[in-house]
């Protein structure tokens, strides 16, 4: 008792950092679990539609792609990338960019699903390329397992085994998986979009692409056999946290222990 | 404080007992948790099931664990108590005995008398490791040439994994990554892991205005196609994340960086050779096949590379 003032309670530190680490944590979780929905777009192109497409690419797209979508030194020709590439670039909020950096990221969505819509019949009418996938592409009903062992094979080494997401070199980044449309993880597969590579059907077909998105949405939503996921980011954050929390344990009972009963 | 008050010393004594049940209550719950929430079919129901397990055997042993130090800090007299320590060195008596004992059987026995005895001895010592050295021989047996050659032969089609299906030089756009098993790797009866450990590869296409290459390899790659072994070379995990723009294959291990476009030659990080590379071409069907096995040990260094 007597030494109560001069001194904090050997607990205090400990308390600190749990809390420190719940907070964090749920930032996270809050941050990953904020995405956008937006409708499926329909396959028809009308004239009227490549038309307005055309203004809206004027008006937004054609400072940086070139007035006929040619490019230019400031962004690449979109002659012959196809609507999925508009629907996923504009539709993640990717497009159009703003600040520069290592990789371009997803943001608020800029444009109604129609207006995106309308810029893709546009860029589709340039070139024939990938076309947005149809609802029936999209149905998680495949096949989980197989599209398992296809994501661990084509996609785990840079997004993770679950989805997670992980780092590539110079601050770019593969992005987490979780709570992504499957029309973008679909049209991002058959694109490329920025330094993920393309994979055509002739690599992953129609079928087995299904079966990977069932696989993404599998894991989304069936809780994690072995407890606590701590973000599903593998060793490192599973160690720090053994570390932090079993190390101040047992300091905590080394205090303990040591301390004078009052 | 429990020496001096006597309503201290009872409460501190509950706190002891409490702490004691506590345990009890946590065997007791693990016992009928193990038997309320079984593991079936469903996977959530080993979470579950260990979750309450640990739980109830965590308070079984804190509780007895924890109770004892309370008890032994409140109610245990806690003052400070010094003991000596005595001294290791025997008695002069007693040392001198040992001298006479060491000294008695040395002439009983002869040891420094009969030499042959002696020497035989030395020999049997010097000798009884023998059969565990040979018995370590037989953790072989060697490598042999395993590690210098994979399952790629002239001819070999590169197939898919995990399907084994052939690749058509026209199914590889530019800007597609495809993960590459030697065709027939699936039918192997024995071995297929380690088969597919040595064989993996990674197959790109470039722009061939892209690509450097060395003369000797410029029928290496067919019309901006390469292949690459995925094994890295730095402690042999798979390199597989390709960067389409920048051409850089990052090992996600240790982050050794190869440059695609010039032999994958190291551009970062620990590996210190670059990734060997599958000379390919394509049949008269228009699948890619290989030339030849790799041209050099895939994987990390070894001895007498
Ligand atoms: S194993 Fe590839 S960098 Fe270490």
């Amino acid at each position: 008792m007597k030494n109560k003032g001069s001194r904090r309670s050997p607990f205090a530190a400990v308390l600190v950092m749990a809390a420190g680490l719940a907070l964090t944590g749920g930032g996270y979780a809050a941050a990953t679990a904020a995405v956008e929905q937006v409708k499926p777009a329909s396959a028809v192109a009308s004239a009227a539609q490549v038309e307005e497409g055309r203004k809206l690419f004027l008006a937004n797209c054609a400072s940086c792609h070139g007035k006929a979508a040619e490019g230019s030194a400031a962004g690449p020709s979109l002659i012959g990338v196809g609507a999925a590439s508009v629907d996923f670039q504009v539709g993640t909020g990717r497009m159009p960019g703003q600040a520069s950096g290592p990789q371009l990221q997803a943001k608020k969505v800029q444009f109604t699903q129609e207006q995106i819509d309308s810029l893709a019949a546009y860029v589709a009418s340039l070139a024939p390329g990938p076309a947005v996938p149809t609802e029936e592409m999209l149905a998680a009903d495949g096949d989980a397992t197989r599209g398992g062992e296809l994501f661990r094979i084509n996609c785990a080494m840079c997004h993770n085994a679950v989805g997670a997401g992980g780092a590539l070199t110079e601050g770019k980044f593969a992005p987490s998986l979780t709570g992504v449309e499957s029309k973008h993880i679909y049209e991002a597969m058959v694109t490329g979009p920025q330094n993920m590579p393309v994979f055509n059907d002739a690599n992953l077909t129609p079928e087995d692409k299904k079966d990977i998105i069932t696989y993404l949405k599998y894991v989304e939503e069936n809780p994690s056999a072995g407890g606590y996921e701590l973000a599903n980011l593998g060793p490192v954050v599973e160690g720090l946290f053994a570390w932090v929390f079993v190390l101040g344990l047992i300091i905590a009972i080394t205090i303990w222990l040591g301390a004078k009963s009052n | 404080m429990t020496d001096k008050s006597v309503k201290h010393e009872k409460a501190a004594a509950r706190q002891v007992a409490a702490l004691f049940f506590t345990s009890i209550v946590g065997s007791a719950f693990a016992v009928y948790a193990y038997f309320a929430f079984p593991i079936t079919e469903e996977l959530g129901t080993v979470r579950l099931n260990t979750l309450l397990l640990g739980l109830g055997i965590t308070l079984g042993l804190l509780g007895i664990g924890i109770g004892a130090v309370h008890w032994a800090k409140t109610l245990m007299p806690d003052a400070e108590v010094s003991e000596e320590r005595h001294i290791a060195r025997g008695s002069e008596e007693v040392r001198a005995r040992a001298v006479e004992i060491i000294k008695l059987a040395d002439s009983e026995s002869g040891f420094s008398r009969r030499k042959l005895i002696r020497r035989s001895l030395y020999g049997a010592l010097a000798l009884f490791p023998l059969p565990a050295i040979m018995i370590f021989g037989d953790l072989g047996p060697n490598p042999g040439d395993t590690l210098r050659h994979t399952m790629w032969k002239k001819g070999t089609r590169l197939a898919k994994d995990p399907s084994g299906l052939p690749i058509k030089a026209s199914d590889v756009t530019i800007g597609s990554v495809f993960h590459v098993i030697p065709e027939g790797l699936s039918e192997l009866e024995h071995h297929k892991l380690e088969e597919k450990a040595k064989a993996a590869v990674l197959l790109v296409r470039l722009d061939p205005a892209d690509i450097k290459e060395s003369e000797e390899r410029k029928s290496w790659s067919y019309d901006g196609i390469v292949a690459y072994s995925k094994i890295c070379t730095h402690v042999g995990c798979p390199v597989a994340l390709y960067e389409q723009h920048t051409h850089h294959l990052l090992c996600p291990c240790h982050q050794s960086t190869f440059d695609v476009t010039d032999a994958c030659k190291v551009v970062f990080g620990p590996a210190s050779r670059p990734l060997p590379q599958l000379p390919i071409t394509v049949d008269a069907e228009g699948y890619l096949i290989a030339q030849s096995d790799f041209t050099e040990p895939v994987g990390p260094s070894f001895w007498e590379r």
